[in-house]
């Protein structure tokens, strides 16, 4: 059992100026073992913290963070399992799942983990799963209206991951999941 | 020279204890035989090595423990009539043959303590023929051991209420008298001991005088233990007796030590009801006296007692305690003219601490400490002494710990004028301290006048002040500092839209004035706080019709241009781009096609003009075309300005890679997938063939340039947007279409000068399933699909 936290948008400080308490008091070191987050942060600041919950630590550049030096793209193999993490703002139409879906089939992953729009979905295809954590906040969004502040939490247990959404809706933390499972284990090819 | 001092006091000492173990020694065997005549004899040699005037302090109590050990045994023997058979009042009489008055003394005391417990006299009249015959020793040290030892063994003796010793012949009044008196010839003894002298000397008699302090404050400590003492009693009497020798003494460390163990060793509620008798013997004291830290402490101590339990706090009110500690204060701290700022300033914190536990609904007396502190101030250059600085944060968190809610501090008109009084470091140390405590308690500042003050406060934070160089300022702390800052004006919110948009506009003035090193952290939040209001106004849209209502949509959006251009002056195009970008977004939800435009315009003059770089570039054009994918508020001939500008931006980027992803990512902007959306097929064709174009321009370029053509990852991308458009039913994209460019990608895959990739191969193998599995879903997919021969 393998915990991935998944969360990103949280555009700390131009549009936020925390991470909602109730999300903060979920979310302690020790628990999770790897941290993949789809950008705009925005500061140095909201880096140190997610580091300090998990050590390995991925992001993918958001068009306000900070760092200009995060990567575009970013894939990693967990268990079984290969991700890939994208903002989404490169991704245009923003958020139409078919041109996500051919981003996924570029970066040959199973999970394709993207940002931008603010709104949690999550959606299996021919190819595989792209997941949108939403925003942690619940940031201001141009795209989605009444955003609610949502993060995502995925369980990797051999060739099955559970997908655990925890949205705040009118200050309660709701909680939802999703099964996918994998066909065929991963062949790791010499990349 | 001290050396030799200290070794000839442990000659000294160790001759006397040699001298009280000698005739201890015949004491005891006297004892044993029962021979008075003898022990007396033995004991008066033994005592006589009290006498000495060569030890100090320190040793001559421990030669007086030794002898006082001694005479224990002594009183008991004394009160065994049988063994001696003489009568207690005999005995009394008989001791005072001694010699010399010392031993007299020593053992005229332990003759008393049998006489009085023999109950053969009244317990007052020993006591009193005591505590005056003492009156024989005038040397300060021999004189306060020997009224210790009256002390000592008087203590249980007491005709207190309750005691054996109580009744016709002895009273509370009676004791109380005798410990007063006592309490009184041992302080003069005290202050008798000078500490005048040069440096060192100086230095060491208050050293001995101090470490005999105790003996005379215990007299006290008796009289708060004694029961019949009670608050009518300690007002009538003990207080004004005991202040009387303190205030006669006219001697500096006497009074401040006395004045201490006072407020130390009698009950709380004693002080609040002598408040004005205690205050009131301050001014009497002599102005070497530290009378601010005895005042801290009384001030302590109430705040505690205050803090302790809520049925105190009437008390508090009833006797004024406030008024009086305030004017105490104030009179010190006027006639101490030479008292340093850290002094009256801890003072002040001192009567807040107490303020705020007792009247913590006072906020008028709240705002009249810090008045009365923001007077004193005056009257000093700003603080340079960091202890003072130090204690003047702690009296402006204060009332931020207390309250929990900085609206309250935010109502004390003389907070902001102690913020005045700081150092620049400071005032922006505190101002953090202000913005962290509304971060955590989660404080929402709703007005435009709360928000007008708050700034005031904070305005170290937000702008350059006099005398501070911002270059200075390490670069992590200023970031720090902004970012709070940013973070702040979420905090700042109303519901209501009018009162909101006159909340931005006063973060607005105040952030200007920040100048280009602050307004890249600043303009973001504020930006976005106004599209939040633009939101909530467009949801709102339809009930305010006809009415003068300043909060418009349109309103907002000017000022956000405004807001946005002053970012010109740092620079910041790139903020700047997607700021506008942003608005455009906001401007067409409300269906504000001009606005939008002009929105739209300011993004591409930044990217024209101030764009540079090839990789802020690439993102500038994608931010550009997924917004403007987005737009269905604009008239066809505004659209096609629009999308053309764009188009020709992409296809000018540096990099080939980046020219041909920018173009087919423009396809998008022909092809909208709403229900009215604009769907020009040719159109989307025509930026698909230009992709082709330029990726088949950038493989030569690489054959050239390398001698090897890159990998075919570009052509499979725009093979997919082929797809994504053939699958929405562009009827300009046929299969024939896709089977051609599929080939291709074969052939220069399998071309001599190709490299090999897999992430390319990977991408083409996946791009082919996906195809097989759209004609396998059969239906209208499935024959559409079929259409591609492989």
């Amino acid at each position: 059992m393998v915990l991935v936290l998944a969360l990103g948008d949280l555009h700390i400080p131009h549009r936020a100026a925390d991470l909602p308490p109730k999300f903060k008091s979920m979310l302690v070191p020790g628990k999770i073992q790897h941290i993949i987050c789809t950008g705009n942060l925005c500061i140095k600041e909201v880096q140190d913290y997610l580091k300090s919950l998990c050590p390995d630590l991925h992001i993918a550049r958001g068009e306000y963070d900070e760092e200009t030096r995060y990567p575009e793209t970013k894939t990693l193999t967990i268990g079984q399992f290969k991700l890939g993490l994208c903002h989404g703002h490169q991704v245009i139409p923003w958020g139409d799942l078919d041109s996500l879906a051919m981003l996924q089939r570029q970066l040959d992953v199973d999970i394709l983990v993207t940002g931008h729009t603010h709104q949690f979905t999550a959606y299996k295809h021919e190819g595989g799963v792209v997941i949108n954590p939403g925003s942690a906040t619940g940031a201001y969004s141009s795209i989605t209206y009444d955003v609610n502040p949502s993060f995502v939490l995925m369980d990797i247990d051999g060739l099955r991951v559970v997908v655990y959404v925890y949205e705040l809706i009118d200050g309660e933390v709701k909680v939802d999941k999703i099964d996918f499972k994998k066909t065929t284990a991963t062949t790791h090819s010499a990349h | 020279m001290m050396i030799n001092e200290a070794e000839d006091e442990e000659k000294w000492l160790a001759e006397g204890i040699a001298g009280i173990q000698h005739n201890a020694f015949y004491m005891h065997r006297a004892l044993d035989s029962n021979n008075l005549r003898e022990a007396l004899k033995y004991s008066a040699q033994m005592l006589s090595e009290l006498r000495t005037s060569k030890l100090s302090p320190h040793k001559y109590y421990d030669l007086y423990m030794r002898a006082f050990d001694e005479l224990r045994k002594l009183e008991i023997f004394f009160k065994d009539e049988g063994k001696h058979g003489v009568s207690v009042v005999d005995l009394y009489e008989l001791v005072q043959h001694a010699g010399n008055i010392l031993p007299r003394l020593y053992l005229l005391c332990t003759v008393g303590s049998v006489y009085i417990k023999s109950k053969e006299a009244p317990a007052k009249e020993v006591l009193k023929d005591l505590v005056e015959m003492c009156h024989a020793v005038q040397h300060p040290l021999r004189g306060l051991f020997v009224r210790s030892y009256l002390a000592q063994i008087s203590r249980d003796k007491l005709p207190d209420i309750g005691s054996e010793y109580e009744g016709d012949d002895g009273t509370v009044m009676d004791a109380v008298e005798f410990v007063l008196q006592n309490f009184t010839e041992m302080n003069k003894l005290w202050v008798r001991m000078q500490h005048q002298g040069p440096g060192r000397v100086r230095e060491k008699q208050e050293k001995e005088r101090n470490e005999l302090r105790d003996l005379v404050g215990k007299n006290l400590h008796v009289l708060s233990q004694i029961e019949g003492v009670d608050l009518e009693m300690y007002k009538e009497t003990v207080l004004p007796r005991v202040l009387e020798q303190v205030v006669n003494c006219k001697d500096d460390l006497s009074q401040y030590y006395l004045m201490d163990c006072i407020i130390q060793v009698f009950p709380d509620e004693y002080h609040l009801q002598t408040l004005e008798t205690l205050l009131g013997a301050c001014p009497q004291l002599q102005p070497t006296v530290d009378i601010k830290t005895v005042l801290s402490r009384l001030m302590d101590r109430l705040s505690n007692y205050a803090a302790s339990s809520a049925d105190v706090l009437p008390e508090f009110l009833q006797v004024e305690a406030f008024g009086k500690l305030s004017n105490a204060i104030g009179k010190v701290i006027e006639t101490q003219v030479d008292m340093p700022a850290v002094g009256a300033i801890t003072l002040y914190v001192s009567l807040l601490t107490f303020t705020l536990r007792v009247h913590p609904d006072r906020l008028d007396y709240v705002d009249l400490v810090l008045g009365a502190c923001v007077k004193k101030l005056s009257n000093i250059p700003k603080l340079d002494d960091s202890r003072a600085t130090k204690q003047v944060v702690a009296l402006l968190s204060a009332p931020l710990e207390k309250y929990n809610d900085i609206v309250t501090a935010l109502t004390l008109s003389n907070y902001p004028r102690v913020m005045d009084h700081l150092d620049n470091g400071t005032n922006k140390v505190m101002a953090m301290v202000i913005i962290q405590s509304i971060m955590k308690n989660n404080t929402c500042i709703s007005t435009a006048d709360k928000v007008e003050v708050l700034f005031e406060l904070i305005k170290g934070l937000i702008k350059d002040m006099d005398g501070s160089d911002v270059d200075e300022l390490d670069e992590d702390d200023f970031k720090d500092e902004q970012n709070s800052v940013a973070r702040l004006i979420h905090m700042l919110y109303n519901n209501e839209p009018e009162e909101m948009l006159k909340i931005i506009c006063t973060v607005r003035k105040h952030t200007m004035a920040g100048g280009p090193k602050r307004l890249p952290f600043t303009v973001p939040s504020l930006v976005f706080s106004a599209l939040r209001l633009v939101r909530q106004l467009q949801g709102q849209e339809g009930d305010i019709v006809g009415e003068e209502v300043p909060a418009t949509p349109k309103k907002i959006f000017q000022l956000l241009t405004q807001i946005i251009e002053d970012l010109s002056t740092v620079p910041s195009p790139e903020l700047a781009l997607r700021l506008s970008l942003q608005c455009a977004e906001a401007a067409n939800d409300g269906d504000l096609e001009h606005v939008a435009y002009e929105f739209f315009t300011q993004a591409f003059v930044l990217y024209e003009e101030e764009i540079a770089d090839s990789k802020a570039q690439v993102t500038a054009i994608h931010l550009i075309v997924g917004t403007l994918q987005r737009m269905n508020v604009f008239g066809v001939e505004n659209r096609d300005t629009l999308t053309h500008k764009a188009t020709g931006y992409s296809a000018r980027l540096l990099k080939k890679p980046d020219q041909c992803r920018a173009v087919y990512a423009c396809s998008h902007l022909f092809w909208v997938d709403d229900q009215d959306g604009v769907k020009d097929g040719e159109r989307v064709l025509l930026c698909l063939k230009r992709a082709l174009r330029i990726a088949n321009a950038a493989q030569q370029m690489a054959n050239v340039a390398r001698g090897s053509s890159g990998p075919v990852t570009l052509f499979v991308e725009i093979l997919n947007k082929y797809l994504y458009f053939f699958e929405k039913g562009n009827q300009q994209i046929t299969g024939a279409a896709i089977q051609g460019l599929i080939e291709l990608i074969n052939t220069e895959k399998q071309s001599d000068s190709a490299t090999p990739d897999s992430a390319s191969d990977a991408f083409l193998a996946s791009t082919m399933r996906y195809i097989q599995f759209q004609r396998q879903k059969g239906g209208i997919m499935g024959e559409k699909f079929e259409s591609i021969k492989l």
